[in-house]
């Protein structure tokens, strides 16, 4: 690796200040990614700011409404081991479970993996189908951002200079409501989604009130494909409605082909797998109260 | 240039300093500086878990953490699994099954192992496979760690009870 000084700011007033002074500056959650990035040289900063001693960036807590507030830093294995992420939000466990091995889960964060902006990031997809919000610092003050909009390209977020993701913030779920994130991989564990599909879906009375579907894998960015959820509101819960959702779905993605799979492949995942998250999803909201 | 730095650190329960650049890997610092051989290079990239080491009580990736970042942090590495000549029970299963050939991935796996018995004595084949899937074997095809993990395992539990 290239020289780089490093920091470690102990509050975010110190850390934001730190990224203002340094615009060539990256920030260091679990580096997981990052230090890979900067082995292979794809990135060089001049300096390194750790930000897993911010306060607010290593919080995990639910508030009065019941929503998750999620720190930038927190890593993946306190997300599966926290009792009440796994009762209320058991896709969000289950996916921090899968990215990388142990070793990685160890080290390696949500809002890292979202701030990396890869195509393929196993809990984007999720997040976006869950209604997840950003909370983003910077020296303007702060601004709220919906996840779907916060990856612009392959390996580029929409932080501004001098800004920083501080949190994630999931509602609490809706009663009758279900999530589910499904990914294919060749391999049973640690790889790269050749798709993911993350769906969320709230039941009234066997209708669909609400859906959220997005993709991972078939875009340039994760992507939500809003149009196939909506298209399901008010829609009878029978596999009709859940077939043409799919194949809304299919329709808005456009892969590439590459080593994992070629472009038709993994359209014809997408169906499948958007419509197998939709069942699973339907499966607990008919469980959950 | 920025200078070197001076850390701080545990490492397999003694109070332990070096000076390193903020570009070395904790991996860099334990082989080059301390000397601390036992924990292997692989792929340099997060993938193959040979570099593995226990960092304030959890598996990571050495290749994967800076040096600097060990400050203040309890490491644990394969030189600290054996009391003296007593090798840990996993140790010596490995010896028994002939669970490593060229032993690059042993460290690792065994650091691995260890974490996973301690937390769950008796997992199933499944679940080991799962719990070390961030560890790669080039040489052995794998089922003679997995025996090996599960006889270390059914010693363990006996010993307790
Ligand atoms: S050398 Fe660190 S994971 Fe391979
Ligand atoms: S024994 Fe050679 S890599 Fe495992």
């Amino acid at each position: 690796m290239k020289w780089f000084d490093y920091a470690a700011p102990a509050s975010l007033a110190e850390a934001l200040q730190l990224r203002a002074a340094h615009p060539q500056a990256l920030l260091l959650a679990g580096g997981t990614d990052l230090l890979v990035q900067m082995k292979n040289g794809r990135r060089q900063p001049d300096v390194v700011i750790d930000i897993k001693k911010v306060p607010e960036l290593n919080a995990l807590s639910i508030d009065a409404a019941g929503a998750l507030t999620l720190g930038a830093a927190v890593a993946c294995h306190r997300v599966y081991q926290d009792a009440a992420v796994r009762k209320h939000w058991p896709a969000l466990a289950e996916t921090a479970e899968i990215i990388g091995g142990i070793q990685i889960q160890g080290r390696a964060s949500i809002g890292g993996n979202l701030c990396n902006a890869a195509p393929s990031a196993d809990s984007v997809p999720l997040l976006i189908a869950m209604g997840g919000t950003c909370r983003i610092a910077g020296p303007a003050g702060e601004r709220p951002l919906a996840v779907e909009d916060f990856c612009i390209a392959p390996g580029r977020n929409a932080l501004a200079a001098g800004e920083m993701l501080v949190s994630l913030h999931i509602p609490a779920p809706a009663a009758h409501s279900g999530v589910h994130y499904l990914r294919f991989i060749p391999r049973n564990e640690m790889d790269i989604a050749v798709v993911g599909v993350g769906a969320q879906v709230v039941l009234n009375n066997g209708n669909f009130q609400s859906a959220r579907i997005a993709l991972a894998s078939v875009a340039p960015t994760p992507l939500f494909v809003r149009a196939a959820g909506d298209g399901l509101a008010g829609k009878p819960v029978n596999e009709e409605s859940i077939q043409a959702a799919a194949e809304a779905a299919a329709a808005a993605a456009t892969p590439i082909t590459d080593m994992r799979g070629t472009a038709e492949y993994r359209r014809h995942l997408c169906g499948v797998l958007t419509l197998r998250a939709l069942e699973a999803a339907i499966r607990q909201a008919k469980g959950s109260h | 240039m920025p200078g070197k730095i001076h850390v701080n650190t545990t490492i397999n329960g003694e109070a332990t300093e070096f000076l390193c650049e903020p570009r070395q890997t904790l991996l860099e610092c334990l082989r080059d500086t301390l000397n601390l051989t036992g924990t292997k290079e692989g792929c340099g990239d997060g993938n193959c878990g040979s570099c593995t080491v226990v960092m304030d009580g959890r598996i990571v990736t050495s290749c994967l953490v800076l040096g600097v970042e060990a400050a203040g942090a309890r490491i644990d590495t394969i030189e600290g699994m054996a009391r003296g000549n007593q090798l840990h029970p996993l140790q010596q299963s490995f010896l028994e099954h002939a669970a490593l050939q060229c032993g690059i991935c042993t460290p690792g796996f065994l650091l691995a192992a260890r974490e996973l018995l301690e937390n769950e004595p008796d997992p199933s084949e499944e679940r080991i496979r799962w719990f070390l899937a961030n560890n790669l074997c080039r040489c052995t095809g794998y089922d003679k760690i997995v025996r090996a993990v599960q006889d270390a395992a059914k010693q363990m539990r006996e010993a307790k009870a």
